[in-house]
């Protein structure tokens, strides 16, 4: 009872035993690379190894297929949950110089009087992503653009980081705290709304959205809006876009009462 | 000769503990996102459940119930004390601690990223090393079975390997090799970025590492089912094994093709090549093969015991079959739904076909169905034969027994038939509530409320369960004899090498695991198609 006898020509359950199995891969790999895609008449192939490179899923890039012409500029920031972690004083110190100039819209604190973001104890993450899609042209506004085309990478990141190092204040006009709405604690099933909260605060946070607690109610109907028009385009992949397209205009004056009615330390704090 | 009693119950019990309690998680959710409940405002909460369900009862339940049948069957079959009983309990207690040391961050919310992890998603590390224990531990029990057979080959040169230690070894074997797909996407993969030490990942060369263990687990999950099907059932009910050969070629076979198989798991992945699907999906259709020999070896089985009683007729001799004895009752039942569950498996099986169910609740009825009732039935079938031998007391509630049988086959076609049917008309998986106050989907309420009863139903037959095994300590103490198993009609005087050894099967499985995910592995890890990790939990 050796190896040796079992791994033996001689031996007919291994010659029968590898045959089979072989003849059934080779016969199975024959359909499977040459046969099956050459039977489809909508795809053409050079050659049986252009066949068989796609059956094996080899990328290819072939000349006949242009990528779809870019009309508008879309959000080209990658963001992993460690973008701008640990910054030093010094970073954060640049930034609160820089950020003068933001002052007269978001306010010396960060809180802003008009109808601005908030941006004190924003995720710096969002602020960085933020900057670089006006810079870049991703999103446009009047008056933030303009500011923004001048930016380094550098003065971006330093500024990301001040406004996250500082305290998350109040809002402004504090307004007596909305119990959430439907569509913050359970979306909308049905029309493929996961909950507000899945992403901004409240239940999760995912990176690159921003938590919303205490901002101003007509600045995040007019951002909902614009994404459910798609005047606004830089959420990637459309994540905001889907779900604003989908929402009733209650159920966005709900979601944005709500959250500007929030004082900012019911922000999880899970950073 | 069972000398270890204290390490088998050991094994049995955490696993019907942890059952038990993953059984109550698994009602709850069935409960919960029926309309019998109300909507979760916290869907995270489901999905922490969700992750702790699919974990204790994909990797640790299983996984115990075989580590301890396979020891029993080591020591009874071959008639040899067991090698290695220090080793068996290190394993022991690396599950434990691997079990524990998962669950703590499930139950925190820091790693509900459920049972197939589903990268970029990532999660607490220790959930993941928690995991990794546990695949040790269980890799601690596949040396021992392979070296007591070695030892009891070397004291019986020649002699046939009794048919319960050669399918229990190859078992093992299979679990060996196929738990190295979801190891290498986790040491490589998952852990690194776990840590902190990269950011980024390849979902999809994870998910073809994660298939490469995703289906032959299921048959891991099946291997202690069937031995008891050829090695206690026809004893239990007074027949004879009808072939011994074809009871070893099944055991070869699942070896052999359960493996090469896995990528009919990403049949809608856009990153496997169609050629490499066709392949996977061609060999899907013959691992059906040894099930079908499988059931075909023990109806003839029955039938012989049937006619020993007297039996007679084409169809009257089932008539004669012992059907209050709980072991023919769970091979009835373990049978019927394997029946309808491989039925709804050709479906799956299918590239076409599979589009249509992919990612629905048909697949989560298929699966509960073949597990949690084929299997699992079998499961408590083991546990009874085998209770009087390691406590040395009798079960006497027989009644109590078949009760509890009978409400584990009721509830589990009460819940998973309508399970099926909502998943047909497009009701997705893994969702924590769904709006039945919506016309598009309120038809299909009533199915759902239906499905949350036969979880109920299960919920109280593993509950009895649980009792009737814990009664069973302290019942009056027997003389249970020696535990034995199923002989066959001819029992073989000698066999084949190749049917009394593995190693042509196991060779075999790597060489179709290199053709068959070879280059698809190698091709991913080359072209670099990372994305960003997403934390659990962290902005
Ligand atoms: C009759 C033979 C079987 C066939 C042909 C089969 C086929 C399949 C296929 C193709 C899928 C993937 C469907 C999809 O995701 O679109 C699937 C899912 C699954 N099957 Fe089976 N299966 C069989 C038996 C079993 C057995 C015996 C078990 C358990 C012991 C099992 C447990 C599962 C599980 C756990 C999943 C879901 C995995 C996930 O979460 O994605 N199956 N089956
Ligand atoms: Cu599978």
């Amino acid at each position: 009872m050796s190896a040796r006898d079992l791994f033996s020509l001689n031996n007919p359950h291994f010659t029968r035993g590898v045959g089979i199995i072989a003849a059934i891969l080779i016969v199975t790999a024959i359909a499977g690379f040459i046969v099956l895609p050459f039977a489809q008449p909508w795809i053409q192939f050079a050659n049986v190894w252009d066949a068989i490179c796609s059956a094996a899923g080899v990328v290819q890039r072939t000349a006949t297929v242009a990528a779809p012409e870019e009309t508008k500029r879309l959000s080209d920031v990658v963001l992993t949950s460690h973008t701008l972690s640990r910054p030093s004083q010094e970073a954060i110190g640049r930034g609160a110089t820089l950020a003068q100039r933001c002052a007269i819209c978001h306010g010396p604190t960060g809180i802003s009087r008009a109808d601005s973001p908030n941006l004190a104890g924003q995720y710096a993450a969002v602020i960085y992503k933020e900057l670089h899609d006006f810079r870049s042209g991703a999103r446009s506004n009047a008056v933030m653009s303009p500011f923004a085309v001048n930016l380094t990478d550098d003065e971006i990141a330093d500024l990301s980081n001040y406004y996250a190092y500082l305290p998350r204040l109040p809002a402004y006009h504090p307004t007596p705290q909305l119990p959430k709405p439907n569509i913050v604690i359970f979306g909308a099933p049905l029309r493929g709304i996961a909950p507000c909260g899945a992403c901004h605060g409240s239940l999760d946070n995912k990176t690159g959205s921003p938590w919303l607690e205490g901002q101003s109610e007509a600045y995040m109907k007019a951002q909902l809006q614009a994404f459910a028009e798609g005047e606004r385009r830089n959420d990637i992949s459309q994540q905001m876009r889907n779900i604003a397209r989908a929402m009733t205009p209650q159920e966005i004056d709900a979601a944005a009462a709500y959250y500007a009615s929030q004082p900012p330390d019911v922000v999880k704090a899970v950073d | 000769m069972l000398v270890n009693r204290k390490l088998i119950l050991a094994h049995f019990w955490l696993a019907f503990a942890v059952f038990g309690v993953a059984l109550t998680l698994g009602a709850w959710q069935m409960f919960i996102r029926s309309p019998l409940g109300t909507w979760l405002s916290n869907p995270e909460l489901y999905y922490r459940s969700l992750t702790a369900h699919g974990t204790v009862m994909g990797y640790v339940f299983p996984t115990l119930v075989a580590m301890g049948f396979g020891y029993a069957i080591s020591e009874s079959a071959l008639e040899q004390r067991l090698v290695g009983v220090r080793w068996a309990w290190t394993g022991f207690w690396l599950i434990v601690a691997g079990s524990i040391m998962a669950v703590i961050p499930i139950a925190l919310g820091r790693a509900s990223v459920l049972y197939t992890f589903y990268p970029p998603l990532i999660g607490n590390i220790f959930y993941y090393l928690g995991v990794v224990l546990v695949v040790v531990g269980s890799w601690i029990w596949v040396a021992l079975m392979s070296i007591n057979l070695r030892i009891w080959r070397k004291a019986h040169p020649g002699a046939p390997v009794p048919l319960a230690m050669f399918a229990n070894v190859a078992g093992s074997y299979l679990w060996a090799w196929t738990a190295v797909g979801a190891a290498l996407e986790l040491l490589l993969q998952i852990i690194p970025v776990a840590a902190g030490l990269k950011n980024t990942i390849d979902a999809g060369l994870a998910r073809v590492f994660f298939s490469w263990t995703l289906h032959a687990i299921v048959y891991f999950w099946l291997m202690p089912t069937y031995i008891a099907y050829y090695t206690i059932v026809p004893r239990a009910i007074g027949g004879r094994v009808y072939s011994d050969s074809m009871a070893r070629i099944s055991f070869i076979l699942f070896l052999v093709v359960a493996m090469p198989i896995g990528m009919h798991h990403t049949f809608a992945d856009p990153q496997v090549g169609a050629g490499f699907k066709f392949i996977h999906s061609a060999f899907t259709a013959l691992v059906a093969l040894p099930t079908l020999l499988t059931v075909f070896t023990i109806c003839a089985s029955v039938e012989i015991a049937a006619r020993l009683r007297g039996g007679r007729g084409l169809f009257g001799w089932l008539r004669a079959l012992p059907w209050d004895n709980p072991m023919m009752l769970a091979l009835a039942f373990s049978f019927v739904m394997l029946g309808f569950g491989g039925a709804g498996g050709l479906i799956n099986m299918s590239y076409q076909l599979d589009a249509s169910i992919h990612n629905t609740q048909w697949i989560t009825g298929h699966f509960h169905l073949i597990f949690g009732g084929a299997i699992v039935i079998m499961y408590f079938a083991i546990a009874y034969d085998l209770w009087p031998h390691l406590t040395g007391r009798e079960l006497i509630d027989v009644r109590l027994i078949r009760t509890q049988l009978w409400l584990w086959f009721i509830g589990m076609v009460v819940t998973t038939f309508p399970w099926h049917w909502v998943g047909i008309l497009g009701m997705p998986r893994r969702m924590a509530y769904f709006d039945f106050a919506d016309p598009a989907i309120a038809p299909q309420a009533l199915s759902v409320i239906f499905s949350a009863i036969g979880g109920f139903v299960l919920l109280t037959s593993g509950i009895m369960f649980i009792v009737i095994l814990a009664r069973g300590m302290r019942a009056p103490q027997v003389d249970a004899g020696a535990y034995r198993f199923a002989v066959a009609v001819h029992q073989p005087a000698t066999v084949p090498v190749a049917l009394n050894t593995h190693a042509l099967w196991v060779a075999l499985m790597i060489a179709l695991t290199i053709t068959n995910y070879g280059y698809p592995i190698l091709n991913l890890a080359t072209t670099g198609t990372s994305v960003p990790a997403v934390y659990v939990g962290a902005q």
